[in-house]
């Protein structure tokens, strides 16, 4: 039988400043690899959940965003009238949009940030069934009506039912707030596509086409005819896979916060291990004391594995509990390829706090292992000998 | 009787090599010690004392020579059997009490029983028999550091004893105390070999407390000297 788990939590507790300093540097660790991966795992949600899995978004060729894609209005009646289209209600489900951008004042920045603003019609709305309008009406058309994405509403001034916008020429009234799940589209202001397109003058010149085979096959099938046709230079690309795309811009923030982490992780891990060491030089007599009693070396080191662990463990319950208050929060990342931003949630999963918790253990057991081996080679007669 | 010879050193030999000198802290000792005897080592400070009771406690090896204790050749064990071995047969005293400050009275005298496979309601009563043993019955919630000298070193004996084992070691275990905890100490001793049979090896420099043992033994340079040998100057 090893020695009592109690016998390590009273010498943590024993030397209270050392453990608290030590576990509370863990815990910052613990805290900023949190903090990373709940930022990238709310914008992944946020990317990856939009798009619906038969929609086709067509845009011209090599473009990486619809911000920069035109279609003519020409090319749109052209995909209207392919094969393999769904229908809803006699007419086929396709979408001519218009996306632009336009720089708001937010709440904690005068200096504002880019949004997306989505001309649609329609049936660019009955496309999107998942969305619910929180408050408000939907846009008229031929009125100058906005309704905004809920981050957008939350995050930045005027700009909540019955405030006004200026875009472009002129005033536009938010009349609704749009809750699209925590989709990028949360963070868009839409409105009706001639509207948009009468205001910034761009009546030949459209953005994108959305559009819904019918099924799978079809969907292939619009795709290849696309790529065949080098008159209209357009591609489609599965609506899922451009909004998975868009989030390779949270890479280098992913990429910076690990390394970040794995830094502090280091620093970490040697604090742990000063810790430990001291802890064994102090206890010297005592673990020569433990040894003469019958405790063989194997037993004196895990006790201080497993005092580090426990310390470790702490850290980490120290590192949840800092980034706790995170948990939910919104916030937006710039995005490199729309140049406009994407409102997202922090959110802390089970998961990622299983990580942070696994990951201070790790610190815990790689610093406190040297020591402990120490303490379990050194002979019984120095360690008796020791102060 | 020939076969209840407890410990059986012959030839020991004990050498120190630090760094190009070296010390040599036992040399051609010859020891027998039988059943029931309360042995007392005397000598000067660096005869070698201590690491005679290191060498017979299986703490640390000699250079030479070859130790038996209870009919048990402790240089043929490995480690891991001689920590057993030890926790089994030997307990051992030291001058400095050496408790676990974080753990209470009880909690210290338990610690050598984790090892053995009695139950946690059988660790805790040998425990509490033990510390009733050394008068402590009503201390064992304390901590050390609420105890005095001579109630940690009375901890200690119950630590030492709660194994049952059948050799304590003791090593100048009055040499921190007063005189009258140095008593209370003695007389425990005497009582646990004279009414529990144990053989006691006792290391002091006091001839006060050597009077408590039934022989005295002299080291001096390393050496034993002859049983009966007139007590040095
Ligand atoms: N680990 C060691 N390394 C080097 N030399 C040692 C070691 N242990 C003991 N010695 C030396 O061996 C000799 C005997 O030491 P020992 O501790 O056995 O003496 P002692 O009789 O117990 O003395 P004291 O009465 O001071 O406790 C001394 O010269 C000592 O310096
Ligand atoms: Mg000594």
């Amino acid at each position: 039988m090893p020695l009592p788990l109690s016998y390590n939590l009273k010498n943590l507790t024993v030397r209270k400043t050392t453990t608290v300093m030590t576990a509370l540097g863990i815990g910052l660790t613990v805290a900023v690899l949190l903090g990373i991966l709940a930022l990238v795992g709310g914008l992944e949600k946020a990317l990856q959940a939009t798009g619906h899995p038969l929609h086709l978004l067509v845009m011209r060729k090599n473009s990486l965003s619809e911000l920069v894609s035109q279609i003519n209005r020409e090319a749109v009646s052209n995909i209207r009238n392919k094969p393999g289209i769904q229908q809803l209600e006699g007419e086929p489900m396709v979408s001519p949009e218009i996306v632009t951008v336009i720089n708001l004042p937010r709440h904690n920045s005068p200096e504002g940030a880019n949004v997306n603003i989505r001309g649609l019609p329609p049936m660019g709305i009955r496309m999107r069934p998942n969305l619910k309008l929180i408050e408000g009406r939907w846009f008229q058309p031929g009125q100058r009506e906005v309704v905004v994405g809920k981050s957008i509403a939350r995050r930045y001034v005027n700009a909540g039912v019955g405030d006004r916008l200026r875009i472009g020429r002129g005033d536009w009234n938010v009349v609704g707030v749009l809750d699209a799940g925590s989709t990028a589209f949360d963070s868009e202001i839409w409105v009706g596509l001639n509207q948009l397109a009468t205001d910034s003058n761009r009546m030949e010149v459209l953005s994108s086409v959305l559009v819904r085979a019918s099924d799978p096959v079809s969907l292939q099938a619009l795709r290849n005819s696309l790529a065949d046709d080098q008159r209209l230079y357009l591609e489609g690309k599965r609506e899922v896979d451009y909004y998975q795309e868009q989030t390779a811009s949270a890479e280098p923030v992913k990429f910076l916060g690990i390394f970040v982490a794995v830094i502090m992780a280091v620093g970490s891990c040697f604090a742990a291990m000063n810790t430990m060491y001291a802890a064994v030089a102090r206890r010297s007599r005592e673990i020569g004391t433990l040894r003469v009693l019958g405790f063989s070396g194997g037993s004196i080191l895990l006790a201080f594995v497993i005092e580090s662990l426990l310390l470790s463990l702490l850290g980490g319950l120290i590192g949840v509990l800092l980034v706790l208050p995170l948990h939910g929060l919104e916030s937006g990342i710039g995005n490199n390829l729309t140049f406009s931003e994407t409102g997202f949630d922090f959110r802390l999963s089970p998961a990622i706090v299983a990580v942070g918790v696994g990951f201070a253990s790790i610190m815990g057991l790689l610093g406190g292992l040297l020591p402990a081996r120490g303490a379990a080679r050194e002979s019984i007669l120095s360690a008796l000998r020791e102060l | 009787m020939v076969n209840d010879l407890v410990v059986e050193a012959t030839d020991l030999h004990k050498e120190f090599r630090r760094d190009a000198f070296q010390v040599i802290a036992l040399q051609d000792v010859h020891l027998t010690i039988e059943r029931g005897e309360f042995v007392a080592f005397m000598g000067p400070s660096g005869s070698g004392k201590s690491t005679l009771l290191y060498l017979i406690a299986a703490i640390d090896r000699p250079t030479r020579g070859q130790v038996k204790v209870l009919g048990q050749d402790i240089l043929g064990l490995k480690e891991r059997a001689i920590a057993d071995w030890r926790n089994e047969n030997i307990g051992f005293i030291f001058q400095t009490f050496n408790l676990i400050p974080v753990l209470t009275a009880r909690e210290n005298v338990e610690l050598p029983l984790l090892l053995t496979h009695l139950s946690r309601q059988e660790r805790s009563e040998h425990a509490a028999t033990a510390l009733g043993l050394v008068g402590l019955s009503d201390r064992m919630d304390h901590y050390p550091r609420q105890l005095s000298g001579g109630q940690e070193q009375r901890v200690a004996i119950a630590r030492a004893i709660v194994s049952d084992p059948s050799i304590i070691l003791a090593d100048e275990p009055t040499g921190d105390l007063d005189a009258q905890s140095a008593q209370e100490i003695l007389t425990i001793l005497s009582r646990l070999n004279r009414d529990h049979g144990k053989t006691i090896l006792m290391v002091t420099h006091d001839p006060h407390a050597a009077r408590h043992a039934s022989k005295i033994r002299y080291l001096e340079k390393g050496e034993l000297l002859p049983e009966g040998a007139p007590q040095p100057e």
